[in-house]
This record gives structure tokens, C-alpha cells and sequence, in this order.
């Protein structure tokens, strides 16, 4: 009896089982997707999830890809590195001391209300906050006003001839224009509101932080006339929505594009290429040919390498093109290139890269170390794990630092904990650092105003704290360059200063291939990758 | 009964505790600094600072525990310091994909597996058991992502039938959801298969074993009523803990298998928030999976007392 009762008691559970399990596999939310099945939606595997989603209060790349599809800027650098009017033009007084903008007809935010010289003015001087350059601008600042709706007036003390490139700059922090309610918020705390007057609407009810986002075109956008070219001209925009997904799997993104599930890989691993090549219906191919630059950097505050000439040695040892061979691989997405602000950008000079360019100096590095009185103190060498980008400079430092004579405790560890210990100052045996590697894009070191590493004001400089008042000076004396040539005759005196002093070592430049579905069209060169222009087929 | 079931249940505040003040000091003493991920590169010290105040990093320990738990015991999560989005809301954006997941691939397993382990004991040291036995040792040796690949080239590249990645809600329509969850179903079905195909074999050997099960045999009652009544029921003790502990590891995240078909799910959710320090997402997932560890634990015990009676004693 006992096993009866048991059997229909199991029985009934059973059924009380399936039917729970059929009611939580229709649980969760979902719209249904047959209105927008005539809609053209682009599906982007994007470098990583967006997370971030106030592109002032951080450097991320994805935040700032994120603040172009929703935010206006007032200028923009065009592919041929000079600034023009994106929300604004703009008169400079004869002395250049007062820069008048007038905001261009018909610029909306996302909740209808008109763009104001209010909202620039508050905007720009959130931004200031956050930004190098726009803090170099700020020190010469007499006052940044309102005039009326339409005109922002920004009064100078001294010149500032960069002052248009510096807001027009498309990395790390461009100054996007919000609303003034949002951006007279703190510059240290993450603005909660996502309304831009850019191409794009922010869908927030669509948003999971580091798996999707959606936009959707912003109907009352307004394009600028004439061509696009990197961030200036008319952004016009082809398509009803653009969706960013992110796959932390390279293969499971390159299968989907060739399976048409996505329509672009922002970033596509080099090793993984003939994958895709071999796909008629997939393009591979490089929009950014300037791609990024790989570095690196030493602590200056700690022996050894407070010592110019172990710097030196050090860097004579290196070769960037075993550094780029390892970390790439593919001769066609890698040059070798001393010039610190980057091959193919107007300050470009590759001065003192000779041994960096033509292989390394081993000998010369044993003999530079020799002389340094180096006494065999341990380097500490951050090798982050995680980043596929990062991994490969440091093992190949390490060695051919060993090879030269160094003692290098090359220590593992992921990228989180490296960015954390890197912000350390105490000595590397109690926590602190010798040498770390990273990658910059190029846009964010072509210049020796927006180059982290070329700042010497010591503790207030980028980590590694080096103290050079000549790089300082080189730098005011860059800010006071009135024309591209004088720009570029300081520029050489920076690099040759650069090589010289080792405030950091350039390890060359690499491109990141771009992958798409043959049905994307229009998608612009650029370093940051935009959706306006682009057209998909149906 | 009833004294057993409040008894258990009561067991799971200690832990919880214990689980939480651990999570917490754990978190600490990890090195890392979500204001460096928020900040970027170029981040001043000072800035740093000022976002780590912000968010109120820099208070002291213990007013950080007493303000989590204090939100904790109001049912909120907190916010993550990154995406600046409720926990809550995060979790419930996730978790509906393990859990779907999870249920299917249990399902799936039970319905196959559970066949063949009593076959393999039915049948032993015949064909039938080293096919059971040698499918079990393949389960178990082939990492699930290969085997994850392998599917997504046969079925969504070679033969187009089903998508390669994604997730889709069942309320966006049956097949949608059904046809991105097969691969990563059968995919880690591979695994828990052999699991509880190898557990049934020898829970049934033993229990086949039985004077009882010879009694029952001797008085001609069929082989069928043999294998699943009698026999399965008295084995069904360990097949049930080694089902309820692979669901809640199911729940607790596969990342592996959620990276390779791209299901957004706890996994990801839990692997991002450590990459990045996002303390109150971390805290909260590990909470939440201790505490489906606890009940499906709790559910298992109890399950025992439905299968054999004398354990409640």
C-alpha cells in the first residue's frame, strides 16, 4: 500500500515538476520581434560589453564608441588631422585669445528639448575636469561663457594654438555635449541620465551591461553637410537600429558572422583571419591604418631604473620586431616605427629609434649596463595574463633583458591587479614595480600634449612618475607653436628628448583587422568605429 | 518529519552568514581597484581617489559590511560599482538563461542517462555496458568546449539547421528559444550524462545484487516492474544527489559552454564582475549561488526521506 501511495504521490509530483519547469522556461521578458522584422538592424560584435556608460568619467574605448553613437561634439579632426565645425563654427579673435562658436540650426537632444550654449558650456567644463588636454586649456582659461543660446564665447589669457584639435580629438576623452542638468554633475561620479543630441537614441530598456546595448536612430537628427570623415562631416544614418553584442569568444563571433547571425567583428584575432578569408560572404579588412601603438614604461622613483643609463641599456636590448612578430604575428597588421607619436601622423620623427627600429644592441646594452654600476637588483616585470594584446611584450622583454645582463623577476598576474599595482609608488620588493607594458591607440599618444607618458611633472605625472622639467618645457613651448611646422620642429626636439631620457619605449605599431558581412556598406575609415553612413541589404 | 524539514532549513542561517562575512573580507583582501577599471589610463591618482570616495570605497571595512548587510536584509543587492545598474536587476537579467539552460540540459540527461545506467546494470558485462561505459569515460575526457565546437560545426556551420550562438526568452517564441538552447544543452548534457549514467550503473549493480530483488525475480514479477520499481527506487538515493548537485552547478554557471554559444548568463555575470572588482555584483552572485547550493542541497535531503523513509529518523 505504502508503494502505491508512493508511485501516485511520485506521479503527481512529476506532473506538479513539469508543470513548474513549463511555466519557468516561459518565464522572462522579451519583445516579440515580428514588428521589427522589416526594420534594418545592424548586429556588431564590438572589442568588449560596454559598461561603462558616461564616456567622461573613463578612458575605455568602448565607453567613448558608446559617447559617439549618442553624443554630439562641437568640432571634430578629420581624416587630414584638422578640426572642423561638427555642432559648431566657430571665429578666433586676432590676438587668439577669445574662440566665439555658434551653434549650427536644429540640434536636438533625445528628449526634444533644444541644444543650448548652457548645455555646451557645462559640458565643457565637466570635461576639462577629466581630460590632460583640457585641463592645459583650463590654466589658460579666462572664462567660458553662455552668450546667448546659440554663442559660447571662451576667453584666453595666452594663445593656445591647439585649442581646436585639442576639443576636436576623438580619443581618449572627446568633450560630448549633454544636457546641462547632466553634465553640472560631479566629473567624478557617473552621470545616471543618457540623453545626447547625437545620431543615435541610447534604448535603456534594452541595455545589459557587458552583453548588449541597442540604439536607435534619433529621427530629429539633423546631419551635418558634406562627407564624413572620421568624426567631422554629415553622420547620416541608413539604418533603424544598430546592436551591439559582445562575445567574450573569438570563434563563436567569427562563426556567427559567417552563419550571418552577426554583421560585423570590430576586432578580429589575427591568427583566426583565414577562418574568414576563406568565407565569400564576409569582407576582412583595415579602416584605422594607423592602429595602435605598443609601449613600454618604467618606474622612475625606484632603482634601477631611476638611473638614466640603465633606461638605456634596457631599451637597447629590445627590438621591436621581435616584440611585434610575438604579439602579432602577420608582417601585414605590424610595422616597426620609432616615432613616438606615431607612423603616418604629422609629428611623426623617428630620431633615436635606431636601435629599437634595426633589431636591438645587445652588446651595446651589456656595455650601457656595465657603465650604469646596475648591481644586479631585480626588475620587477608586470606580465598580465588575461589581455591577448598585453601577454606577449613582456616575455619577450624579459628575455632579451636577460640576455643584456639584467636580473628580471617577470611576475604574472591579471590585468585588474597589474592596473592597481601599477598606481603603487612603494619600491617593487614591497609591492611596487620596475617596468609594466600597455597598448595606446594611436589618436591618443599623436600629439605631446594628449600623450600620457610625456607628462614629467613627477607625482602628478602618468605612472612612472618621471620628474623632467625639459619635457615640460618642450611642452609649453609645443602649446605656443602657432604653425604645423613649428608644432613639428618641437615635436623632433620631444622624441629626440624621449629617446634620449627613455620616458617610455616605443615597441612599434600594429593594425586590428575589421570583419563584416558582404551585405554592410558605407562603413567609414576610421579609428573609432561609427555606424552612421552605413547601409545594410536586406 | 516536520521537525527534520525545520531543523535543515534553520541550518542554512549559519552558513549563509558564515558564507557572507567570508565573501566580503575575501573580496578585500583580493588585490585589484574598480575605480582603476572605471578611471581608464590616463587616471590621476587624485581622481582616482575621488571616484573611490565616491563610491564609497574608502570608508572602513566594517561600515561597508554593516551598509551591505543592512541592504541585504532589505532584499537589495546594492549597485554595481561599474555599470552603475542594481545587482538585482542584473541578476534578473541573467539568471532566466542559466536557469533555462540548466532545466533542459538536467532533463535531457536524466531522460538519457538514467535508461542507460540501468541497461548497463541490466545488462552487465555485456556490449551494451562497455557502450555505456566507454560513452561515460568520453563524456568525461573531453573538455566541453571542444565538444561544444564540434556541434557548432556540424550543426550550424556544415548543416545550417540551428543558430550558433545567442540566447533567445521562450516568450520570444518556442523555437527561437529551443533552437539556440540544443547545442549548449546536449553540450554539457555529454557530461552529465556520463555522470549519472555511471552513478545509476552502480547504485543498480549493488542494489541488483539484493536477496530482495532475487525474491522478486523467483516470484515472477516482470523485469520491467524488477528494473524500475524495486530496483530503481532503492537506487535512486545516490542518482539523486549526484542530479541535485550537477543542477546547482548548472545554476551556479558553466562559462565555459555560456562563452562558446554566447548565452548571457550568471557565469559570464560572475567572471566579468571579478575581472573587473565589481565587489556588490560578486558578493551578490556568490550569495546567490551558495544559497541554490543550500536549497537544492535542503531539496536532496529531502528527497531522501521520499525515497527511504528511515533517513528521516
Amino acid at each position: 500500500m505504502l508503494h502505491e501511495g508512493m508511485l501516485k504521490f511520485r506521479s503527481r509530483a512529476r506532473g506538479a515538476i513539469t508543470g513548474a519547469m513549463a511555466a519557468m522556461l516561459l518565464a522572462g521578458t522579451g519583445l516579440s520581434t515580428e514588428a521589427l522584422a522589416q526594420e534594418k538592424t545592424i548586429t556588431a560584435v564590438m572589442h568588449s560589453g560596454l559598461r561603462v556608460l558616461d564616456p567622461i568619467i573613463t578612458t575605455a574605448h568602448i565607453s567613448r564608441n558608446h559617447g559617439y553613437m549618442i553624443y554630439d561634439v562641437l568640432v571634430a579632426v578629420d581624416e587630414n588631422f584638422q578640426p572642423q565645425p561638427q555642432m559648431a563654427d566657430w571665429t578666433i579673435s586676432d590676438d587668439k585669445l577669445t574662440y566665439t562658436f555658434t551653434l549650427r540650426d536644429g540640434l536636438k537632444f533625445h528628449d526634444g528639448a533644444p541644444v543650448t550654449s548652457k548645455d555646451v558650456v557645462a559640458s565643457l567644463n565637466r570635461w576639462a575636469k577629466r581630460d590632460s588636454g583640457g585641463q592645459l586649456i583650463m590654466d589658460v582659461t579666462e572664462s567660458l561663457e553662455a552668450s546667448d543660446d546659440k554663442t559660447i564665447v571662451w576667453k584666453l589669457t595666452d594663445p593656445f594654438p591647439a585649442l581646436l584639435d585639442t576639443i576636436g580629438k576623438q580619443s581618449a576623452i572627446p568633450p560630448f555635449i549633454m544636457p546641462e542638468r547632466v553634465a553640472s554633475g560631479s566629473a567624478d561620479e557617473a552621470v545616471t541620465e543618457y540623453i545626447g543630441s547625437g545620431p543615435f537614441v541610447f534604448v535603456e530598456e534594452e541595455y545589459q551591461p557587458g552583453v548588449s546595448v541597442t540604439y536607435r536612430k534619433f529621427e530629429d537628427y539633423v546631419p551635418r553637410e558634406g562627407e564624413p570623415s572620421w568624426m567631422a562631416g554629415g553622420k547620416e544614418v541608413k539604418v533603424d537600429e544598430v546592436k551591439w553584442v559582445t562575445m567574450p569568444d573569438a570563434q563563436t563571433a567569427i562563426n556567427a558572422l559567417m552563419s550571418g547571425e552577426i554583421d560585423y567583428i570590430e576586432q578580429v584575432q589575427i591568427d583566426l583571419l583565414p577562418l574568414l578569408e576563406a568565407s565569400e560572404d564576409v569582407v576582412v579588412e583595415t579602416r584605422d591604418e594607423l592602429g595602435y601603438q605598443t609601449i613600454g614604461r618604467m618606474n622612475f622613483k625606484h632603482p634601477p631604473f631611476d638611473n638614466k643609463k640603465v633606461r638605456q641599456a634596457a631599451m637597447m636590448a629590445l627590438s621591436q620586431e621581435d616584440v611585434l612578430a610575438t604579439l602579432i604575428g602577420n608582417p601585414d597588421y605590424y610595422k616597426v616605427c620609432g616615432a613616438i607619436f606615431g607612423c603616418g601622423t604629422p609629428l611623426a620623427d623617428d630620431a633615436g629609434s635606431e636601435t629599437l627600429t634595426s633589431g636591438g644592441d645587445i652588446e651595446g646594452a651589456k656595455k650601457l649596463l656595465e657603465e650604469s654600476g646596475y648591481d644586479g637588483t631585480p626588475i620587477v616585470l608586470m606580465q598580465p595574463t588575461d589581455v591577448v594584446s598585453l601577454t606577449a611584450q613582456p616575455v619577450v622583454a624579459a628575455q632579451a633583458m636577460r640576455n643584456a645582463g639584467f636580473n628580471v623577476d617577470m611576475q604574472a598576474m591579471d590585468w585588474q591587479t597589474l592596473v592597481t599595482r601599477r598606481a603603487s609608488q612603494s619600491k617593487p620588493e614591497d609591492g611596487g614595480w620596475n617596468i609594466f607594458f600597455t597598448n595606446w591607440m594611436v589618436p591618443e599618444v599623436n600629439n605631446p600634449l594628449i600623450s600620457p607618458m610625456l607628462n614629467g611633472r613627477g607625482d602628478n605625472a602618468w605612472f612612472g612618475w618621471p620628474e623632467d622639467e625639459k619635457v615640460e618645457e618642450l611642452r609649453a613651448e609645443f602649446i605656443a607653436a602657432d604653425t604645423p611646422e613649428k608644432q613639428k620642429e618641437v615635436a623632433a626636439k620631444i622624441q629626440a628628448h624621449n629617446m634620449d631620457e627613455v620616458l617610455y619605449i616605443p615597441l612599434g605599431q600594429y593594425i586590428m583587422p575589421q570583419a563584416r558581412s558582404t551585405k554592410l556598406t558605407g562603413l567609414i575609415e576610421s579609428p573609432v568605429p561609427v555606424f552612421w553612413s552605413v547601409d545594410k541589404e536586406q | 518529519m516536520f521537525g527534520y524539514i525545520i531543523r535543515r532549513i534553520l541550518a542554512v542561517i549559519p552558513v549563509m552568514t558564515i558564507v557572507a562575512i567570508f565573501v566580503f573580507l575575501l573580496l578585500r583582501l583580493t588585490p585589484g581597484d574598480p575605480a582603476a577599471i572605471i578611471a581608464g589610463d590616463m587616471a590621476t591618482p587624485a581622481q582616482l581617489e575621488r571616484i573611490r570616495t565616491n563610491l564609497g570605497l574608502n570608508d572602513p571595512l566594517h561600515e561597508q559590511f554593516v551598509t551591505w548587510i543592512g541592504l541585504l536584509l532589505q532584499g537589495d543587492f546594492g549597485t554595481s560599482l561599474i555599470s552603475n545598474t542594481p545587482v538585482s536587476s542584473m541578476i534578473g537579467q541573467r539568471i532566466w538563461p542559466t536557469f533555462n539552460i540548466a532545466v533542459l540540459t538536467i532533463l535531457l540527461s536524466v531522460l538519457i542517462a538514467v535508461p542507460m545506467g540501468v541497461l548497463a546494470a541490466w545488462r552487465h558485462r555485456t556490449w551494451a555496458d562497455y557502450a555505456v561505459m566507454a560513452f561515460s569515460v568520453l563524456g568525461f575526457s573531453i573538455p566541453v568546449f571542444v565538444i561544444g565546437y564540434i556541434f557548432i560545426q556540424v550543426f550550424s556551420i556544415e548543416l545550417k539547421w540551428l543558430p550558433v550562438q545567442g540566447y533567445k526568452a521562450p516568450s520570444e517564441g518556442f523555437w527561437a528559444f529551443l533552437s539556440r538552447a540544443i547545442l549548449p544543452c546536449l553540450t554539457l548534457a555529454t557530461i552529465y550524462v556520463a555522470l549519472i549514467a555511471r552513478m545509476t550503473r552502480a547504485s543498480m549493480l549493488e542494489v541488483l545484487g539484493e536477496d530482495y530483488i532475487r525474491t522478486a525475480r523467483a516470484k515472477g514479477v516482470s523485469e520491467k516492474i524488477v528494473l524500475f520499481r524495486h530496483a530503481l527506487s532503492n537506487a535512486a538515493v545516490p542518482i539523486m544527489t549526484i542530479i541535485g548537485t550537477g543542477f546547482a552547478l548548472l545554476i551556479g554557471g558553466v562559462v565555459v559552454t555560456e562563452s562558446v554559444f554566447n548565452i548571457p548568463g550568471i557565469g559570464r555575470l560572475t567572471v566579468d564582475a571579478v575581472l573587473a572588482r565589481d565587489y556588490p555584483v560578486i558578493q551578490a552572485m556568490i550569495l546567490l549561488t551558495s544559497a541554490i547550493y543550500v536549497f537544492i542541497n535542503l531539496v536532496i535531503d529531502l528527497s531522501y526521506t521520499f525515497f527511504d523513509p528511515r533517513i528521516r529518523y
